[in-house]
């Protein structure tokens, strides 16, 4: 089923009132005309009969008419007397045909007329319209008085009377009607505007306040006003609003209960990680010293106390994240600069394969930039193996161009099951949960700082195997 | 060996820094509040003081400045990474450097190093250089305004020194990390606004944009056009 375009509420409250005023003003008019166009012509026409009949009665009728031109008085006599407009009147009597005028018949009387004149002996009468001009036909047989008795005389009189001024009457009784509807249907409008006001102002506040709703401001409230159906609304509005903030700031309250956790926890296992990390060095130059048992603990002491730290470091970091504490230092570097810098000091420039166009300058957090990078690179080499290549180019897009960053491997790829995961935190690929080298942080910790810096990450297989970890970031990072 | 002040409230983290510290040859006097570091300044005369920003009383914002107030002191923070504000505070306040917790021995000595550490000197250059109103001694390392001699931390006029050294080239923030502080290329470039901020108070007219140590919008620091 077709639809027919949504119109605005204000729009169909006006149509309607619009409609309904033209309905009630188009029946009444109807009705008003009809009424008063039937009683016009009536009275017309009783008066027109009821004058004909008059004057045929108190003429002494001198029957038989035997001369054509005795009628033809008759009828001009008769036509003297018209009421209450001017009428022709024509006359019958067996062959004999006579009128007022010089015409012996006429054109408005219609048959049925003259059938009907004949038959009954008593007045007829019929409205024709002939060249757009309404006629009263009347017939009206003359009678004679015979002890109490009427009895037809055989002579009928027709009167032929033009009813100019009733219409003239009727005409201005349809521009009345229309003069008075157009205005009334005008007027109209003020009630319908004033009721879609009544009704739109409502709806407005509610579609505004669910708006504010939807960008987060849960404390949004609707003023209730009267009792009707759009006031119940707005009541259940505000019921549900209220509910709907108190189990959010519950649920927020809860998350953020769960991330101070996590953050005081992280605060707490550093301090005394400081203290042994310190240490962990002479744990390590006597550790050769002591007896083979002894030494082993002791080496093992050292070495996780290393990776706890860094599990810390890196929890503390997701933490900052989470409580949206992150800062962005921006700052215009070299791109080629910055990578090659990053390589250098984990040693890496041997396995790596870049290709970074010269004098490439981006604007972004040098810090943060070098963690992402070592992430994907560290992973590339502990999980897919080199040869690693990173590609970085420019790509134009609305709103600026953008930075792109390729890390790709040499390894086997990632499991497609894997895929989804990939960026979980301490999400390990094998149902072995072996430890591997890193926090099981990395990733996340990546994309958080990616995500900081208003760009986003993408893990995929290559064309020909190996990873491919692609970094899309605005070329300016905003702060 | 440089005699480090340690100035510390946890006594783990006292104890096994110091222990690490001394086991490398450094003679540590380890101090529990801001008040006790304070005193033990002038009878045990420390090369470098490593400084908790988070002590109970006084804390370490307010230790740092009142050694600078007396001192140019070597002084490294100890703080705990995303305590960003109080890095920035503690730089402000006239710290060298900063070291985050947990760090190994190798990682505070090599920072203790770095701050402490003399940049090489150019061949054969004068050892006073005049640059408008500013005396530079190289040899001497220090600075004098109109004759007046200027109390630089060790970072501040080794980032002069640095800087001076070549006129009007313009170094970036990741440089200045690597040359004057030994950090790596992609340290918090905070360090170095920091310094230059400090090191503006105290060369610069107060009055006016800067004409020693200049911006370079998008690239980094240069020194001069004079």
């Amino acid at each position: 089923m077709k639809r027919f375009a949504p119109l605005g509420l204000r729009t169909r409250l006006i149509a309607g009132f619009l409609l309904v005023a033209a309905i009630s003003a188009l029946t009444t008019a109807a009705l008003a005309y009809r009424e008063a166009r039937s009683a016009v012509l009536r009275q017309t026409q009783d008066t027109a009969v009821a004058s004909m009949r008059d004057v045929l009665d108190r003429r002494p009728i001198r029957l038989p008419y035997t001369r054509s031109t005795d009628l033809s008085a008759e009828c001009r006599d008769i036509a003297r007397l018209a009421k209450p407009h001017p009428w022709a009147v024509f006359a019958e009597y067996g062959t004999m045909r006579a009128s007022s005028g010089n015409s012996g018949t006429s054109t408005v009387i219609t048959p049925e007329l003259r059938k009907a004149a004949h038959e009954a002996p008593r007045a007829v009468f019929q409205r024709v319209v002939k060249d757009g001009t309404p006629y009263l036909t009347f017939g009206m047989p003359a009678v004679m008085d015979y002890r109490g008795e009427r009895i037809g005389t055989g002579a009928v009189f027709y009167g032929v009377m033009a009813m100019n001024t009733e219409q003239t009457t009727i005409d201005a009784m349809v521009l009345a009607a229309r003069d008075g509807a157009l205005p009334g249907l005008a007027i109209s409008v003020i009630p319908a505007l004033l009721a879609a006001r009544s009704v739109l102002r409502p709806v407005r506040d509610m579609r505004r306040a669910a708006r504010r709703m939807g960008e987060g401001r849960l404390d949004t409230r609707i003023e209730v006003k009267g009792r009707d159906e759009l006031a119940e609304l707005a009541r259940t509005f505000n019921e549900t609003a209220g509910a709907l903030e108190a189990s959010v700031q519950e649920l927020q309250q809860a998350e953020a209960r769960a991330r101070r956790f996590a953050a005081d926890v992280s605060h707490e296992l550093r301090t005394p990680l400081a203290g042994m990390l310190a240490v962990t060095e002479v744990l390590d130059e006597d550790a050769a010293r002591l007896d083979p048992d002894t030494a082993a603990a002791v080496r093992l002491v050292s070495a996780e106390t290393g990776k706890l730290a860094h599990l810390v470091d890196d929890l503390m970091e997701i933490s900052r994240f989470d409580a949206r504490a992150a800062e962005l230092h921006t700052d215009e570097v070299d791109m080629a600069e910055t990578i090659a810098k990053t390589l250098e000091r984990r040693h890496w420039l041997e396995q790596v394969h870049t290709d970074v166009p010269d004098g490439l300058r981006a604007r972004l957090d040098p810090r943060r930039f070098d963690v992402v990078l070592a992430n994907l690179v560290g992973n590339a080499l502990r999980h897919g193996g080199g040869p690693v290549r990173i590609r970085v180019y420019a790509e134009a897009r609305p709103g600026g161009p953008w930075l792109l960053t390729e890390v790709a491997d040499s390894g086997p790829g990632i499991a497609p099951e894997v895929l989804p995961h990939i960026f979980d935190r301490f999400y390990k690929a094998d149902a072995a949960r072996t430890r591997s080298a890193g926090s099981g942080l990395g990733l996340a910790i990546t994309l958080e700082n990616v995500r900081l810096h208003g760009g986003t990450i993408r893990a995929a297989n290559g064309p020909y195997g190996g990873a491919v970890f692609t970094v899309e970031m605005p070329w300016e990072a905003r702060t | 060996m440089p005699r480090v002040l340690l100035i510390e409230d946890d006594p783990s983290v006292r104890e096994g820094v110091g222990l690490g510290l001394r086991r490398r040859g450094h003679e540590v006097r380890a101090a529990e509040t801001g008040e006790a570091g304070l005193q033990a300044l002038a009878e045990f005369r420390p090369e470098i003081v490593l400084l908790d920003l988070m002590l109970p009383g006084m804390n370490g914002v307010q230790v740092c400045r009142r050694i600078r107030d007396t001192s140019q002191l070597p002084i490294i923070m100890l703080t705990a990474r995303g305590d960003d504000f109080d890095i920035v505070v503690g730089l402000e306040a006239g710290a060298d450097d900063y070291i985050v917790k947990p760090a190994r021995t190798e990682v505070i000595e090599a920072r203790i190093k770095a701050v402490l550490r003399r940049l090489s000197e150019p061949a054969g250059r004068p050892s006073v250089e005049f640059h408008g109103e500013l005396a530079i001694d190289r040899a001497g390392l220090t600075v004098a305004r109109n004759g007046e001699r200027l109390p630089l931390a060790p970072s501040e006029i080794k980032l002069l020194l640095h800087l001076s050294a070549s006129p009007e080239q313009v170094f970036s923030r990741q440089q200045l990390l690597e040359y004057v502080w030994d950090h790596s290329y992609h340290a918090d470039a905070r360090l170095v606004d920091a310094c230059v901020r400090r090191l503006r108070t105290k060369i610069e007219d107060p009055e006016g944009s800067p004409r020693y140590v200049q911006t370079v919008r998008g690239f980094g620091y240069r020194f001069g056009p004079l």
